[in-house]
């Protein structure tokens, strides 16, 4: 904990470790409790934070301008006391010193919030790299504005698109190319799209939409090598098939950020662990957003990692909360969505424990909602153009108030009814 | 440019310009206003860009989508009559003088 008197200024900062959704939200949740301390983030990007959402979905397909991706003008990080370090990669944190390390200086924090993100897992192809290491031209990911830029521009002359992963990042960029009618190609290994992530049934709804758009999905299959001397050219998939390539974009998962944490012997699993207060291992270092581990309260305390504004802005609070001295445990409803073309996917709670899928009918055959039980109990909602079912969806899981399966499949019957 | 005046909720008034096509939550943001916080970047998924637009000021605001409506469900302060997400709103020359109330909490 850090002095929580307004006018304490001076003295060590709260350092902030990464300068993405987490670190402004952190910001401001600190200035909202009326922590004084100064604060420095220190970001690798060459940008000030800014929505990732976007990039895979409207500042791709020019909808929204770049100037709209900042998350606040620059202005407001003076009006905050945050100093921001742009360019700034941290190589060590020094927990026993109390401070981390860049390349040209060292600093010493009252408090330390690791928000260092994900990166997007690499494609284990030889081909897709030229001797360097580096990505074969036409060869891209997409975690970060530079992704997006290049993406953007190679877009204006591609032709035949090739995305590999069938996630919600690979899925709204092929909605994208396919609407400026690129022929676009998904694969994936699995037998559905967003496997992962969502039911059967909203998978093959979306598989059908896609298809009807004329984007080519291939299932159980993927890219097995990828051709061009320059540039990419060509790909041929593991089913044998060549195709004609001329961007490549690759949406495959990503991996936390924990290098850093673990080399200072703060515990890491799948993600900087932390408890329910955000704490790591370590007294006086906190982990928040993509890169923590973390239990979630309306999962009997499961351990899981998210990628989501919901939890990055949430986390944020639980650790500002616990520096401003007023410490509250993590207690949040994960919710998400995605935008896909022209339809709406969002998502409440966390399905991996269902065993009874139901769908809820809505005006037509493009709204409906699959929710997810476990035992007869709500565990998650995925809902298709239907902001009403999601909405009483993360209403009714927070409430912790189940309706039945029979009610949630009768769209006549008011969910709306079952809350206090 | 036409003008908005945001109205935190302890009365203080904060009269900034805005340019057309720029949603009222932008607007505010890019002035530092702190009563909207627009977690999810306008994305009508967060409702923490709840304010109020008055029956005087509602000539030219667009009406709502059913998503924003629903959202409106969830705002931290209790929706009113004239509860809007500020994220969903575009200024316009229509909206010149408008006056945005913002409550004392978004989320
Ligand atoms: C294309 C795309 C689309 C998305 N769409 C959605 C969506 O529709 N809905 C949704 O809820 N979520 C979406 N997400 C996820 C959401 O953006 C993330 O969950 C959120 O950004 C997480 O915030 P964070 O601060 O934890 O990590 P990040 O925003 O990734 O920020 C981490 C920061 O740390 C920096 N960093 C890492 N290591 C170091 C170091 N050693 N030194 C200095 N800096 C470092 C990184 O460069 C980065 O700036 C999307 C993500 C992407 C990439
Ligand atoms: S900014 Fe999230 S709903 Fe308006």
């Amino acid at each position: 904990m850090v002095a929580a008197a307004s006018g304490s200024v001076g003295g060590n900062p709260v350092i902030i470790i990464g300068g993405g959704q987490a670190a402004v939200q952190l910001c401001l949740a600190l200035r909202k409790q009326k922590v004084a301390t100064p604060i420095l983030m220190l970001s690798e990007e060459a940008e000030y934070p800014y929505h990732r959402p976007p990039l895979s979905k409207s500042f791709l397909s020019g909808e929204t301008d770049e100037e709209k991706l900042a998350m606040r003008p620059v202005s407001f990080y003076e009006t905050k006391d945050v100093q921001v370090k742009l360019n700034t990669v941290v190589s060590a944190i020094d927990t026993v010193k109390q401070t981390v390390a860049t390349e040209s200086a060292e600093f010493t924090y009252e408090a330390l919030v690791v928000a260092t993100g994900a990166r997007p897992r690499p494609l284990p192809l030889d081909s897709a790299y030229i001797d360097d290491g580096h990505l074969l031209d036409g060869v891209h990911l997409l975690r970060d504005v530079q992704h997006s830029r290049a993406i953007k521009s190679a877009l204006e002359e591609a032709s035949n698109v090739v995305v590999i992963g069938a996630g919600f990042i690979g899925l709204e960029f092929a909605s994208v190319a396919s609407a400026m009618a690129k022929n676009v190609t998904v694969f994936d290994t699995a037998d559905r799209v967003m496997a992962r992530a969502v039911s059967p049934d909203i998978s093959s709804w979306f598989e059908q939409t896609h298809r009807a758009n004329n984007i080519s999905i291939r299932l159980g299959d993927s890219v097995r090598e990828i051709i061009g001397d320059e540039k990419v050219t060509r790909v041929i998939a593991s089913s044998g098939e060549e195709l004609d390539c001329d961007l490549l974009v690759v949406g495959i998962g990503v991996l936390p950020n924990v290098e850093l944490a673990a080399a200072a012997g703060i515990d890491c699993d799948n993600g900087i662990v932390v408890n329910k207060y955000c704490e790591t291992s370590v007294a006086n270092v906190y982990a928040i957003g993509d890169c923590s581990y973390h239990p979630n309260s309306f999962y009997s305390n499961k351990m899981i990692r998210l990628e989501s504004v919901q939890n990055a802005t949430d986390q944020a609070r639980v650790a500002a909360g616990c520096i401003a001295g007023d410490k509250k445990p993590y207690h949040a409803v994960p919710w998400f969505w995605s935008d896909q073309g022209e339809h709406s996917l969002q998502m409440a709670g966390l399905s991996d424990a269902a065993d009874q899928f139901v769908r809820r009918a809505g005006a037509t055959d493009d709204n409906f909602s699959v929710f997810h039980f476990s035992a007869a109990k709500l565990q998650s909602v995925d809902s298709v153009n239907s902001p009403r079912d999601h909405m009483l969806a993360r209403k009714l899981i927070a409430e912790q108030v189940s309706p039945t399966p029979e009610q949630a499949a009768d769209p006549e019957f008011d969910l709306k009814s079952l809350l206090p | 440019m036409p003008k908005v005046t945001f109205i935190d909720a302890d009365g203080t008034r904060h009269e900034v310009e805005g340019k057309n096509g720029i949603s009222l939550m932008e607007i505010a943001l890019s002035n530092n206003i702190d009563g909207i916080e627009a977690e999810c970047g306008g994305s009508c998924m967060c409702a923490t860009c709840h304010c109020f637009i008055e029956d005087d000021f509602t000539a030219g605001v667009p009406a709502m989508e059913s998503d924003e409506d629903e959202m409106l469900g969830f705002t931290a302060v209790d929706r009113k009559p004239s509860s809007r997400l500020s994220c969903q709103i575009k200024m316009a020359d229509e909206l010149d003088g408008i006056e945005v109330q913002l409550p004392s909490e978004q989320n």
